[in-house]
């Protein structure tokens, strides 16, 4: 069987899947075999969202679940059945060779029978093999059903149940531990008495085909679940394709090692009476190497045989955003905080469709970030999906257009024949139990427990000795720790950084430094805990688990941590709480004998687990590890190895469950270093030593503002804010998820070290193992207690980390460098740029990054002259994306002129672009930015903008602070940024963490398309950022049709980061292009995409690596700055660039000296040196050159005692593939742009659009026809620019569903109508089109009541009207900058980040209204005055509408409402004025309104 | 750190001097001292570099946003600390360095730069008013005893650090006061003496132990002390001064700087000297040389009662801009005018002295001049050529001689065998400032040839560490690292 083997830096593990799903039933019962043909007609139509092979026709997976068909069994099976529900049935996935198929039947008979159970028959399930694809048909299981039934007549149902859960669960670990060689094809897809599942690897319209039976109008069911799988890469297999037993998923659980961690735990303490002894023959319960949705499944699967109901099981695993919602009930509360004591959330983007046969329903992860809309006719079905208008449905049919909630569950009775509501169906879960007794009588809260005593630490070493010893310099307690104890906020810096790993250093490292954040990109969102808090939380339960089979107050007696960074005082209490009998808390030293070294910290270790263990045994359910007195004699353990090996030991001696460990250690000063504490399974850590260093600071009179306990606060809320940033990175909501998560990856240690201490985490070319960084300990120890001190020297180094000392850590740019790059390019000297470059390029040799530790090898010399020319060359090179905004006018333009003289690409960033920089000046210079980025803000993202664009850039991630947005304070909005970036001056300017319309892989795919649709000529690139796994994403993206694919390297530079991103997120390029390369080559997709690099390339010989390691393009961006000028100053965050670049202030504007020359000047000296490194090795061409692996090897001799354990063989792996399988970009990838009804359209539009006459065309629309709109509005933008057509000139009139982003980037001129209703993403990028949806004719229901447009309506909207006759979904208007919208109700976080036009709600308005919202007024019909619970975020001034000017404008745009769309919500508002007036509330942010004020004030003084 | 406006809110001060009429009346240093609220902002004017280029052209190493910060923030105590970390003698190069730093300083790229060196000066004289500067002796003693020969500011430094190592420290000094060039060398107005007495009390607490009037290689063989002690480290300076061997040059009035800078030296100190009299007043005075040292001869010669002073300078007259080879961070040949220069000296550029005239006594009387030009030979080196025509005759009783030393003395070295370079220096190398003779090492000028204080002390630090591994095994002995920026 073909499956990937883990290779090179390919490890299968990282695949991600996102997907389509949906559901059909009858409410009433009725089964036919027509439900199957509409369900996977849903799939059909939801196409777009899978994806493709590169052999064209597998999918990555789809399939189909429905009632088991018992009178087609009962006349197909040879044998007799009992009757409906007394007998399981079950397709079952079989190895084809008859031998080892036989041996898995026998293992499953055997097991049945063992379990008492009757085995009716077997029934070969007939297929159709020639329609799997050719990967698929690799993998392809020979298929056949088992009928099994009960064990007598009077078993009950659950006890059945139970025993074929035990049986099958039995037959896999004995299947699965065998040595056959095809035992993965091995699976069964369920076993059930209701249900039967029928999937595969195929596409949706080929399951009914191969499927034989599917097509049999004997096979009837009441219900169908239906799911297509996108996989990120080609490699997909049978068993992975959905629904589950129980679900299927749409979405990603990021949270999934921990989880399966915590649920490993759990088995220590599964006790049954029911089960018996059988449970232990149940375990594992999760089976390894399945996706994230499978292992859900086996978890749901697990909960129900506790014999809790599906809903409940679906509460407990995916909870609301509880914790922070007043105007929840009580007992649901109540329900919800118990159950958080015993299970963390199931974190991700996640829309769930399950059922069990009795129920089925969908229920929403916290953050609503995936779509699910459902609609109940009246001839009584109810259709779910991802999207709706997938089933045809005749407008006079539909009884209710709804969507699922964020955090809800909707839910169909199918016994009942009924829909439960959300409230319903979790109230009466809720009230089961005494919950809210429970909680309020056994959940201790550390605020509640007494203070009262005060523990000294008499005989501690001297402060400034402890000091040293953990490596403390003068940069973290002054750059650090001193700014949080301030603040309170985590301090930020710019420019990257150019600092060796840790590996590479020359400096003692803590142990932290050698790990590295993950971050989500595509395949998930990260998320924005500042906005959107009220869905995160960082509280921790700390105490011993229980049994999970049962339900007790036990359950939830624990002790409860609001911020788990905690003060020497929390800790204090803690250690004291004996008053309660509950509690046993022990201390542990996590100290070792210095003198035995690597041995001593070895045994140190092993010491501490045995004496954790022997704790447990003892009692204890709280375990401190304690690194206090360390002494000349003893050295403290690394706090991170302590706690992990702890977590992970106690795990593997069963015993983890039974307490919860605290730090408390002076080694924690930075955020990543909690953060990785908590995602090595700590609960709580004391930084005792930065509570000394600040007090010692009170007594140094450097802290003045806060007294002593309001620093420790302030510190311990700014890292709790930054631990906050770190989960929603990686897209996790709350610490208990992330708690034991590991969402980490190493880079520089050894294999050996990490599985025995950091068991499952990633680590891929080696490093040092235990020894050398005892050796690290060792040295600062000894530092710290040498008996002679040199008089006069500082007491502590002082860093250099993020500024450059003598003294400190080395870094690329410094003095030399930088100052050697500026002389070689104003003076056009080539000895000084090759003084440069030996510099840079000796530096990095002399272990400063990876790319220094290989060399060119296996020469084979041509001539210089038959290497391409550079001017060839340069046009690989392209400059980073920086905004205008985050770098000033001149510098930006600066770097478009060189660019453009010398034909390579420069970048506009993310800030939108001045047109008049699209036009080439007098003297022959062009301004305009080849590429033109689209980042999460979508500032000034106009079609215009698009269209003038050789290359549209999707900034996924950003190398400084990958998973984190960004934000341009008002004060640097001036009024030319302003207009650049379509947004009110002195408003400020925030760049969402996500992309609003990308959560997923099938989204960013449909932004290609957006895109592509907004320019067909320009290339689509994706932006991302080196980390394990992105190869996958890579070719998830290849897959999802980009052009360019981009990985940059975690060093990048950026205008203002937190320190910690800069430094602990995302990882070198060499390993991201090297992984994507691979990757990309293995599934042969890599011949559809041009690979680009970038991130701190400085010479020619980085970019000759760079492209041996598979790069075909490059990008510069700190390199060309500082040849304009820039000296690396780090205060781009600041507005005080003293050199005119990273600044707005028009003073230090004008002290920018650099010209374009000295781009083109560092270019062209780039590209030399290239071209003469290409003619050493024998390349004329880059093309020759991409990938050519064989010509690097690793450096011969590293004597460094750190660098010398690090492998780098996996990255000059190269994959084995067949012979002509291509390197590089060899064809285009196919777009489908061609398909749009819009050219049909364009063609009957001729005379508007080329001769403004104004015409009215009528049109059907379907869900498959997206990003209409896109394509008319790049023909108007090419010919008209941004003025487009006179309004109205062009009105398009839809009826039908229309699909995803209608309206996209729509331009003025147009109009376009929807009768019907529309998806996601409706005038995404609106650019002055008028917009219109409207409930049909024929339709009864009442528009208000009803969804009519989907979730992230007019997203980055610029300019335009949106007139929408019913409710829209979550975050509507979000980052709208200029539009007017007016609609009938909306979902959660409503007008987030807007900072412009106007939105009027003639209805219900969801959580969290106007976060972040800076700009642009709202006007809400409140009729049940409810609105102000809403509407919480900070900044907004609510209002009544009282000022004539906005009444005449409100009722302006409801009058507009009416005419566009006859709401009789508009009328019946319109017919009683006055009345109804007193019910609106204004929105009016306070920001904006200083903004007006100071506008009208320059405008009345410039007249 | 720093205020990160604060290069916008406040411009450039440095301190002011005292009118030229009432400073030349007497020897002493003659700048103004500013407020501390001034200093604060000069402080503030500090943008805390992400590369702080001053660092890098400190050859020092000085950790100059970080006490530039705490001078803004008024925390003195901790400026002056971090002030001696990398600088034993902030209050020589606080009024002596040409400030190199300075040049480097982002703040120069396009504004004035920050005044590095006056806050240098006002932190350590804070720090010795304030009674800050302590004698820090080491806590344990190794027993080995070290000789630094030379008590110029690279051997006082060298001796310090080897002190705190916990060796037993001799400086041994030829002349009669311990200081070498910074006390005979630097005329008063530049430097008072005291300031040097005040640090050698507090070496002198700390143990170092000081030998004057004793020359080795005379008083002293040197083999002699080599074998008495484990080390010796020699910092003698580069001493040997160019001459300018054209007719007349033996007539009297045709005087060396050095001589003519000493005996005044020793005459403010109160000291006898040996020698006639050296004396400005009522003459015409020229100076050859524009460099330091002519300066300190004309600001000499002015308080002595000079009737004229002249500068000749045979170098074209620099620009007081940078020259555009010598661009941003790198130390820039420009045109210096320094107090001396304003306080009554005519200076003339691109000017050669050809004959010394004297009367038949054997005095002075005059010199000949001829204008020169820099052309470049065809292989594109310079070369000087004469102006035709443009000779010139200048009345003078006076000629001070102030053109540089061209190496060091040899007599230490011939009795050690030590290799030498081409310039007459001690071949040692920068790595660890070892001879080829084991045990005996060299710093400051007498390694590198004339210099700056900054680098003789900076040479000193580094020795020190050597000497000390050399005599540990290992040494804990701070070294500034590598960073420093080159010369282009």
């Amino acid at each position: 069987m073909r499956k990937l083997e883990q290779q090179g830096l390919y490890f299968p593990e990282y695949e991600h899947d996102n997907c389509g799903a949906g559901f059909i039933c009858s409410l009433e019962g009725k089964t036919s075999n027509d439900i199957i043909h509409k369900a996977l007609e849903i799939l059909d139509k939801l196409e777009h969202r899978g994806a493709v092979s590169s052999d064209g026709k597998t999918g990555d997976g789809a399939g189909i679940l429905i009632d088991i068909p018992h009178a087609f069994f009962v006349e197909e099976c040879g044998f007799e059945l009992p009757k409906a529900g007394d007998y399981a049935v079950a397709n079952v996935f079989l190895p084809q060779k008859s031998n080892q198929r036989e041996f898995c039947m026998n293992t499953l008979e055997a097991n049945i029978n063992a379990q008492g159970l009757t085995l009716l028959g077997w029934r070969t399930v007939p297929v159709n093999r020639s329609v799997p694809g050719r990967i698929a048909t690799e993998t392809e299981p020979f298929i056949s059903q088992i009928f099994i039934g009960k064990a007598d007549e009077k078993q009950s149902i659950d006890e059945f149940n139970r025993q074929l859960f035990i049986a099958r669960k039995k037959t896999e670990h004995t299947v699965y531990n065998s040595k056959l060689s095809e035992q993965g094809f091995f699976y069964i897809p369920s076993l059930s008495t209701k249900i039967i599942i029928f999937k595969g690897l195929l596409m949706p319209e080929d399951i009914s085909l191969y499927y034989k039976d599917l097509q049999d109008p004997r096979v009837v069911t009441r219900l169908a679940l239906v799911h297509q799988r996108f996989s990120t890469n080609t490699f997909p297999t049978w068993d992975l394709a959905q629904p589950f037993r129980y679900m299927c998923h749409n979405g990603e659980i990021n949270t999934l090692r921990g989880n399966v961690a915590r649920m490993r735990s759990r088995e220590e303490l599964l006790e049954s009476e029911l089960f018996g002894e059988d449970i232990k023959e149940i375990l594992p319960i999760i089976l390894p190497n399945k996706s994230d949705s499978a292992t859900l499944d086996m978890v749901v699967e697990l909960l129900l045989m506790t014999g809790r109901s599906l809903p409940e099981v679906m509460m407990i695993l995916v909870p609301e955003a509880w914790e922070k919602n007043d105007e929840m009930s009580e007992s649901k509360k109540a329900f919800y905080e118990y159950h958080s004591c015993m299970m963390e959330p199931w974190d991700g983007p996640a829309s769930i469709p399950f059922t069990d046969g009795n129920y089925i329903g969908a229920v929403l992860d916290r953050n609503g970030l995936r779509p699910s809309r459902y609609t109940v006719t009246k001839d009584g079905y109810v259709i779910m999906s991802s999207e709706t208008g997938v089933v045809d449905i005749e407008p006079s049919n539909v009884e209710l257009h709804g969507r699922l909630e964020p955090g809800k569950m909707f839910l169909v009775n199918m016994a009942e024949g009924r829909i439960i509501q959300d409230e319903e169906v979790k109230e009466e879960i809720a009230k089961r139990k005494p919950y809210k007794q429970w909680v309020d009588q056994n959940l201790v809260h550390l605020k509640d427990i007494p203070y009262n005593d005060c523990p000294l630490f008499i005989g501690e070493a001297p402060l400034d000795q402890r000091k040293v010893s953990y490596g403390y310099t003068r940069e973290d307690i002054n750059t650090i720790i001193m700014p949080m104890a301030g603040s309170g906020k985590e301090p930020i810096g710019s420019m990257g950084t150019d600092t060796p790993i840790a590996v590479l250093s020359d400096r003692p490292q803590l142990v932290y430094n050698y790990f590295q954040q993950l971050f989500a990109q595509v395949t998930n969102p990260p998320l924005d805990g500042i906005r959107e808090e009220m869905i995160t939380d960082i509280s921790l339960t700390l105490g011993s688990d229980q049994n999970i089979f049962e339900e007790t107050e036990l359950h939830c007696r624990k002790l409860k941590i609001q911020n788990p960074v905690i003060s020497k005082e929390d800790l204090d209490k803690i250690k004291n709480y004996d008053s309660s009998p509950d509690y046993k808390v022990e201390s542990l030293q996590m100290l070792y004998k210095v003198e035995r070294g690597h041995n001593g910290l070895e045994e140190g270790l092993d010491a501490l687990l045995d004496k954790a263990e022997q704790a447990i045994d003892n009692g204890a359910n709280i375990l401190i590890l304690s690194d206090r007195y360390v002494s000349s004699t003893e050295a403290a353990i690394p706090a991170l190895i302590a706690c992990s090996y702890v977590n992970s030991g106690l795990q593997k001696r069963k015993k983890r469950s039974k307490a919860s460990i605290i730090i408390e250690s002076a080694e924690p000063r930075e955020v990543h270093h909690f953060a990785l504490l908590f995602a090595y399974g700590a609960s709580a850590i004391n930084p005792y030593l930065v509570n000394e260093i600040i007090a010692e600071k009170m007594k140094e009179d450097e802290i003045t503002s806060y007294t002593f306990e309001e620093a420790i606060e302030n510190y311990n809320k700014a890292v709790g804010k930054g631990i906050l940033k770190v989960m929603n990175k990686m897209g996790v909501s709350t610490l208990n998820s992330y708690r034991g998560s590991q969402l980490v990856e190493c880079i520089g240690l050894n294999t050996k070290l990490v599985d025995k201490y950091f068991p499952r985490t990633t680590t891929r070319i080696q490093g040092i193992g235990l020894y050398e960084l005892e050796k690290e300990i060792n040295k600062r120890h000894q530092k710290a207690f040498a008996t002679d001190q040199i008089p006069g020297d500082l007491d502590l180094e002082m860093g250099g980390d993020y500024r450059w000392r003598r003294d400190g850590e080395k870094h690329m740019f410094n003095p030399l460098t930088v100052a050697k790059l500026q002389k070689a390019v104003r003076s056009n000297e080539k000895t000084t740029y090759k003084e440069y470059a030996e510099l840079v390029n000796e530096q990095s040799k002399n272990l400063m990054t990876i790319r220094g530790l290989l060399e060119f090898s296996n020469f084979d010399p041509i001539p210089l002259d038959e290497v391409e020319p550079w001017t060839e060359i340069v046009k690989r090179f392209k400059t980073g994306a920086m905004s205008y905004g985050s770098i000033s006018q001149e510098a930006h333009e600066n770097l478009a002129i060189a660019m453009n003289r010398i034909g390579g690409k420069s970048n506009s960033g993310e800030g939108g672009e001045n047109p008049s920089r699209f036009y080439k000046t007098e003297q022959g210079d062009w301004k305009n930015s080849a590429i033109k980025q689209v980042a999460s803000g979508r500032f000034g993202v106009s079609s215009n903008y698009l269209t003038n664009a050789a290359e549209i850039q999707i900034k996924m991630a950003q190398g400084a602070k990958p998973g984190e947005g960004g934000q341009l304070p008002g004060p640097k909005v001036n009024p030319e940024i302003a207009k650049t970036r379509n947004s009110t001056p002195y408003v400020g300017l925030i760049s969402p963490p996500p992309h609003h319309d990308i959560y997923s892989i099938e989204d960013l795919s449909q932004l290609i398309y957006d895109l592509k649709s907004a320019n067909r000529e320009a290339r689509i690139n994706v932006k991302l950022v080196s980390e394990v796994g992105v190869g996958t994403v890579a070719a998830g993206v290849s897959k999802a049709k980009a052009d360019v694919i981009l990985i940059s390297g975690f060093d990048g530079g950026t205008g203002a980061s937190p320190l910690t991103s800069l430094k602990h997120a995302g990882l070198p390029w060499e390993l991201g292009i090297a992984e994507a390369q691979q990757t990309l080559v293995l599934n042969d997709l890599r011949n559809r995409i041009r690979l680009e690099c970038d991130g701190q390339l400085k010479t020619g010989r980085d970019v000759a690596i760079a492209c041996l390691l598979g790069a075909e393009e490059f990008g510069f961006a700190t390199a060309p700055l500082v040849a304009s000028g820039c000296i690396m100053m780090r205060v781009c965050h600041l507005n005080t660039c003293p050199v005119g670049i990273a600044t707005q202030n028009p003073e230090l504007r004008k002290r920018f000296k650099g010209e374009p020359e000295h781009v083109v000047n560092f270019m062209y000296f780039v590209a030399q040196e290239l071209r003469e490194i290409m003619a050493q090795l024998g390349f004329r061409t880059v093309e020759e050159m991409v990938g050519q692996v064989q010509k690097l090897d690793r450096k011969q001799v590293i004597e460094h005692y750190k660098a010398a354990g690090i492998d780098l063989s996996p990255i000059l792996h190269q994959v084995k593939v067949p012979a002509g399988t291509k390197f590089y970009n060899t064809e285009k990838q196919e777009h489908h742009i061609e398909d749009s009804i819009e050219f049909d359209i364009i063609e009957k539009a001729h005379p508007a659009l080329y001769r403004k006459e104004r015409m009215n065309l009528d049109f059907k629309i379907k869900n498959t026809d997206r990003a209409v709109g896109a394509i008319i509005s790049n023909e108007i933008s090419k010919k008209y620019g941004a003025n487009g057509l006179p309004d109205n000139t062009l009105k398009l009139n839809f009826s039908g569903s229309a699909g995803q982003s209608f309206g996209a980037f729509a331009t003025k001129g147009l109009t376009m109508t929807v009768l019907g209703n529309t998806n996601d993403y409706l005038g995404k990028g609106l650019s002055g089109a008028k917009l219109i949806v409207k409930v049909p004719e024929q339709a009864t229901i009442k528009p208000e009541e009803n969804i009519i447009t989907g979730n992230v309506t007019l997203f980055g909207a610029i300019d335009g009207e949106a007139y929408i006759n019913g409710i829209a979904g979550e975050r509507f208007c979000v980052r709208n900058s200029g539009a007017t919208a007016v609609v009938e109700g909306i979902g959660d976080h409503g007008c987030e980040y807007m900072t412009g036009g106007t939105a009027v709600i003639l209805g219900e308005v969801g959580r969290n209204f106007g976060s972040g919202m800076s700009g642009g007024i709202a006007y809400i019909y409140d009729k049940n005055n409810t609105f102000k619970s809403k509407c919480k975020a900070e900044g907004l001034n609510l209002l009544e509408v009282d000022q004539e000017e906005d009444q005449v404008r409100l009722k302006q745009l409801i009058e507009n409402h009416y005419n566009a769309t006859s709401s009789p919500l508009a009328q019946r508002l319109l017919e009683d004025w006055n009345n109804q007036l007193r019910s609106f509330v204004k929105v009016f942010p306070e920001e904006y309104r200083q903004a007006l004020e100071r506008i009208a004030q320059e405008t009345a003084e410039t007249l | 750190m720093g205020k990160i406006t604060g290069f916008l809110e406040f411009d450039r001060k440095v301190e002011a001097y005292e009118n030229v009429e009432e400073r030349i009346k007497n020897y002493k240093e003659f700048t103004v001292p500013m407020e501390e609220k001034e200093l604060n902002d000069q402080g503030a004017r500090c943008m805390d570099c992400g590369i702080p280029f001053c660092h890098s052209g400190c050859p020092l190493g000085n950790l100059i946003p970080d006490f530039n910060d705490a001078v803004y923030r008024g925390k003195w105590e901790k400026a002056a600390r971090i002030l001696h970390a990398t600088n034993n003698f902030p209050e020589f190069t606080g009024r002596l360095c040409p400030a190199p730093c300075e040049e480097a300083c982002v703040l120069g790229i396009n504004a004035d730069p920050v005044t590095i060196e006056n806050i240098e000066k006002n932190v350590v004289e804070t720090a010795f008013a304030q009674g800050w500067v302590k004698p820090q002796a080491p806590e344990h003693r190794t027993g080995k005893k070290v000789a630094v020969v030379g008590s110029g500011p690279a051997g006082l430094a060298a001796a310090q650090q080897l002190n705190r190592a916990g060796h037993q420290v001799t400086v041994f000094e030829r002349d009669s006061k311990i200081g070498g060039l910074l006390r005979f060398g630097i005329p008063d107005f530049k430097m008072e003496k005291h300031i040097i007495d005040r640090r050698l009390e507090v070496m002198a607490e700390e143990g170092i132990e000081f030998k004057t009037n004793t020359e080795i290689g005379k008083d002293i063989k040197a083999d002699e002390l080599k074998s008495e002690f484990d080390a010796v480290l020699l910092c003698g300076g580069a001493t040997v001064r160019r001459g300018l061997p054209i007719p007349g040059a033996e007539l009297n009035g045709v005087v060396q700087a050095m001589d003519f800078l000493k005996q005044n030296n020793k005459r403010v100190g109160g000291e006898t000297f040996e020698g006639e009299e050296l004396l400005a007043k009522g003459k015409d005075v020229i100076v050859i040389g524009g460099g330091d040292t002519g300066s300190d001869c004309i600001g000499t010669s002015i308080r002595q009662g000079a009737t004229s002073v002249s500068n000749f300078e045979i170098m074209p007259k620099g620009t007081t801009d940078r020259p555009e080879s010598q661009p941003w961070p790198f130390f820039p040949m420009r045109l210096k005018t320094s107090t001396s220069h304003k306080e009554g000296a005519e200076r003339f550029f691109s000017i050669s002295t050809k004959e010394f005239i004297g009367d038949k006594n054997g005095n002075l009387k005059g010199l000949k001049t001829v204008e020169v030009e820099w052309v470049k030979t065809p292989e594109g080196r310079p070369q000087l050529k004469e102006v035709a025509g443009s000779e010139k005759e200048w009345k003078a009783e006076l000629v001070l001689l102030a053109m540089g030393f061209t190496g060091s003395e040899t007599t230490v070295a011939e009795q050690l065998g030590l290799e030498l370079d081409g310039r007459t220096n001690i071949k040692a190398s920068e790595e660890n400032y070892k001879t080829n003779v084991e045990g005996v090492f060299a710093a400051g000028d007498q390694r590198r040839g004339q210099s700056l204080i900054v680098w003789a002390i900076s040479e000193g630090r580094q020795a020190a560490h050597h000497v000390d591994s050399y005599l540990m095994g290992s040494s804990k002995l701070p070294l500034k690292q590598e960073g420093d920026l080159p010369r282009v």
